[in-house]
């Protein structure tokens, strides 16, 4: 917000001002560093696969070997996706539901209280949720089909974690939009469900979206709740129960042990997470701005 | 107002920054390797209770990250349970204790030994159940350790594997960790430090080091030359060690801890 | 009929979300009462944390979150004044910076500690200590905790801004005084997003401030934080998972209190700011 007239020098706002600025700059200068110091511990890596013509070699399958000098990025990338994409697909139907009962059904003692829960979860720690999975869900797999640590361990693990997330900013989104279209559909006669799902769903889905693509980030970027479930062997999951190494918890795994080319290519894996990232929001960026001006007629 | 903050905060700083010089006298950092972690957090308490203000800070990891840690100057000495590689000549290792590496099942698997051909079948998948190897009918779940652990080096070297052979059910980190997943999984099977099994064994944890080739797996065999699957636990420094570094490795390395070493399953030099 | 059967289905799938979440807080509390004591709160953990307590563990973890504290707020709340009040004339800039924000606040904590290590403990010969765990966290919470502030700033009406002009009020003292105070929720909200994501920390604190579990005695010692105690003990330690549900049952309370003293200190400063000076 601009302050209206630009006038009115006064020599401890320009102080403030130029101590703010200093600040700001201390504060991009810092943020880019962790960029360029990402790149600069994983030069090595980079340029010695460049040189050796094995650029797009991370892709292909060969197995993640670091002392064969074997650095397949491919399998773990792909349980990464798997894992964040099964969280979602178990939480958001349920948290979408749970937005809803608390949105239009329940009424306000209940839905105080519902709301008070999700938000304590969704404060609770990963690394509880990981302790959670490994005493409960690991050896209830295992009963099953053994060693239990697994693909859908993660995956329910995961999802538990995102649901509050997902069911408290849908609720928000629901809550948002605006009383007449809900009054519209019940003059039009609608039926409840009709209201909800073709009227109030469709009106909010532009800042449900803005909250399934935060609990993507999360579920993508989590670490130590997934490295405690998932058994952590690195290959493509062929079944729920295989169990798979994610990219986060591989540099958790070996950072501390690793020299060299294999340092440097856990740099560039924590480079290829980062871009991720940003494709996520560059991607929800241009969705809610062709959502926003759909608005109208959505 | 504004201005008393900023002078509270540049103060903290300030006080921060000192304390950064001041500290680094009587201290000294060891990381690197989980097998020798332990024994030397119990010398390290010794040593602290004999030199009063010095403090010994322990850090496990694995045997790279010690190596790691010394040429980067992050930590003073660096622990590592096998022999220094010739690509490693740059760094000096001062031997305080012998160990073995054992394979451990669950405590209730009726298997008592294995050649070396089923330990190399199993690890690489050809057995899957151990009932092939004269066990009960249960599914095999072969834990293997993650790179640059010493173990997992002496291992593959020991049965002429690589890395990528091996076809395994759960990776870990740690040696504790080897053992809290070989507890839990009745069809387990892993491998890890002898000292630190018959420690784990002795104090009611539910596995079983078996043996290899008809050789049984105890420090009193590693000791007497009677297991062959043994290896050197080596403190190292760049250089050559001075002041308070040297002090404590010739401390580690004296009578004075001897029986620290046995007392965590180890064998004296 | 469709409807009621929907509307059953709705309140079916919150039955479900509350059951799970209640099974995970109830084992959380059942198992961790049961290992607990006022002892364990005060004692020095044994046998790799199997027996005794949590004590060092507790210092490290609050070492390490007013350093990560200590450093963002100012910092972060800086930066978002500058953002909303005087980058006005910087628009492209400030764009930059918002959308540099966003991403950042989305980017794995892990490849904060990737960062931290590097740059924290080897470049700047911090080591794993205290010091580079909470700096570490600092750099991870300043972006949400940034964006959090500032948008709670330019939701401040104008009028707000357009009367203290015509009062005669330097900036700097309609800052202070009129528009911190206005957006007091948003920070707020800012400080125990914050909190939240640095005491629930692990993966970053793993190499940047380690794993040593005893009483720390200054910044540069190496600490574990009560989260990594946590992974510790369930990971490596046979035996250790009561242990670990009591670390994980404090590490519950500690949040909740600490959001709760924030909330009201807060409350409490911004009050003496409007109605005193």
């Amino acid at each position: 917000m601009s302050w209206i007239a630009k006038g009115i020098v006064n020599r401890t706002d320009h102080r403030l001002s130029m101590m703010l600025a200093v600040l700001s700059a201390g504060a991009a200068l810092l943020l880019t560093l962790i960029v360029l110091f990402l790149i600069k511990e994983s030069w090595p890596f980079l340029s010695s696969r460049w040189h050796s013509g094995s650029w797009f070699d991370w892709l292909q399958y060969q197995g993640w070997y670091p002392q064969e000098n074997r650095f397949g990025m491919a399998p773990m990338l792909l349980a990464s996706l798997a894992v964040t994409l099964g969280a979602l697909i178990v939480a958001l139907p349920v948290g979408l539901a749970s937005a809803i009962y608390l949105q239009f059904y329940a009424n306000p003692k209940v839905a105080r209280t519902f709301r008070l829960l999700l938000t304590l979860l969704a404060g609770v720690p990963s690394v509880v949720f990981g302790l959670w999975g490994l005493t409960r869900i690991v050896p209830l797999i295992a009963l099953w089909q053994p060693p239990g640590a697994s693909l859908l361990a993660a995956i329910l693990v995961l999802s538990l974690m995102v649901l509050p997330t997902i069911a408290l900013t849908s609720a928000a989104a629901l809550a948002s939009v605006s009383g007449e279209l809900l009054h519209g559909g019940i003059a039009l006669g609608m039926r409840r469900k009709t209201q909800i799902l073709h009227i109030m769903l469709p009106a909010a889905r532009s800042n449900i979206f803005g909250g399934v693509l935060l609990a993507t980030a999360r579920a993508l970027g989590e670490t130590m709740a997934v490295l405690m479930v998932a058994g952590n062997v690195v290959q493509f999951p062929a079944g729920l129960f295989d169990p798979v190494r994610v990219l986060t918890a591989n540099i958790a795994l070996e950072m501390s042990y690793a020299m060299g080319d294999h340092r440097a290519s856990l740099f560039a894996s924590g480079l290829l997470l980062t871009a991720m990232v940003w494709l996520l929001s560059w991607g929800s960026y241009r969705v809610t701005r062709n959502g926003r001006e759909a608005g109208q007629y959505g | 107002m504004l201005r008393i903050f900023i002078r509270l905060l540049l103060l903290m700083y300030v006080l921060a920054s000192a304390s950064v010089v001041q500290a680094s006298g009587g201290r000294l950092t060891l990381t690197g390797s989980s097998t020798i972690a332990p024994l030397i957090l119990e010398v390290a308490k010794r040593f602290e209770s004999q030199h009063p203000g010095v403090r010994i800070n322990v850090q496990t990891g694995g045997s790279s990250r010690g190596i790691n840690d010394v040429r980067l100057g992050l930590a003073d000495i660096g622990m590592v349970s096998r022999a220094l590689k010739a690509s490693e000549k740059d760094l000096s290792a001062y031997l305080i204790a012998r160990d073995g590496i054992g394979i451990i099942t669950h405590k209730n698997n009726p298997v008592r030994n294995l050649t070396g051909d089923q330990i190399v079948g199993i690890y690489s998948g050809k057995i899957r159940n151990w009932e092939e190897v004269g066990g009960s009918n249960l599914p095999i779940t072969v834990i293997n350790k993650a790179e640059g652990r010493s173990t997992l080096e002496l291992f593959l070297q020991h049965f002429s594997l690589r890395n990528s052979q091996i076809n395994a059910q759960v990776v870990i980190g740690d040696n504790q960790q080897g053992i809290k997943s070989v507890s839990a999984i009745a069809g387990a099977i892993g491998y890890v430090s002898i000292g630190t099994a018959e420690y784990e064994e002795n104090h009611g944890t539910p596995i079983k080091l078996i043996s290899m080739e008809g050789e049984i797996p105890t420090s009193e065999n590693v000791a007497k030359g009677r297991y062959q699957f043994s290896r050197q636990l080596n403190l190292v420094v760049r250089n050559t060690p001075v002041g308070l570094a040297k002090e404590f490795i010739a401390f580690a390395q004296s009578d004075a801890v001897k029986d620290i070493i046995e007392a965590q399953f180890f064998v004296a030099p | 009929m469709v409807d009621r059967l929907f509307g059953w289905l709705m309140s079916g799938c919150a039955a479900l979300v509350v059951s799970l979440l209640l099974w995970v807080l109830g084992d959380v509390l059942i198992e961790g009462v049961a290992h607990f004591s006022w002892s364990f709160l005060f004692t020095e953990p044994e046998d790799s944390g199997r027996s005794g307590g949590i004590a060092p563990i507790l210092v490290s973890t609050l070492w390490i979150l007013s350093i990560a504290l200590v450093t963002a707020l100012p910092l972060g709340l800086g930066v978002a004044v500058w953002l909303s009040e005087f980058a006005a004339g910087r628009r492209r800039f400030s764009d930059i910076a918002r959308v540099t924000l966003d991403i950042l606040a989305g980017v794995p904590s892990i490849v904060y500690g990737l960062f931290g290590n590097a740059f924290f403990s080897i470049y700047l010969g911090l080591g794993f200590s205290l010091l580079s765990g909470g700096l570490t966290l600092a750099l991870m919470i300043l972006p949400v905790f940034v964006r959090t502030c500032e948008s709670g700033l330019r939701a401040v009406n104008d009028e707000w801004r357009r009367g203290a002009l015509a009062l005669g009020m330097a900036r700097s003292a309609a800052i202070w005084h009129i528009l911190l105070p206005a957006a007091r929720p948003a920070i707020g909200a800012g400080l125990v997003l914050g909190i939240g994501r640095a005491t629930a920390e692990t993966a970053a604190l793993v190499f940047t401030s380690g794993y040593v579990d005893r009483m720390p005695e200054s910044p540069l010692d190496s600490g574990r934080a009560l989260a990594v105690h946590i992974y510790d003990l369930s990971m490596n330690v046979t035996g250790g998972d009561s242990a670990a549900y009591a670390s994980a049952l404090v590490l519950v309370v500690l949040i909740v209190l600490l959001n709760t003293l924030a909330q009201s200190l807060l409350e409490d400063w911004f009050k003496r700011r409007v109605f005193v000076s």
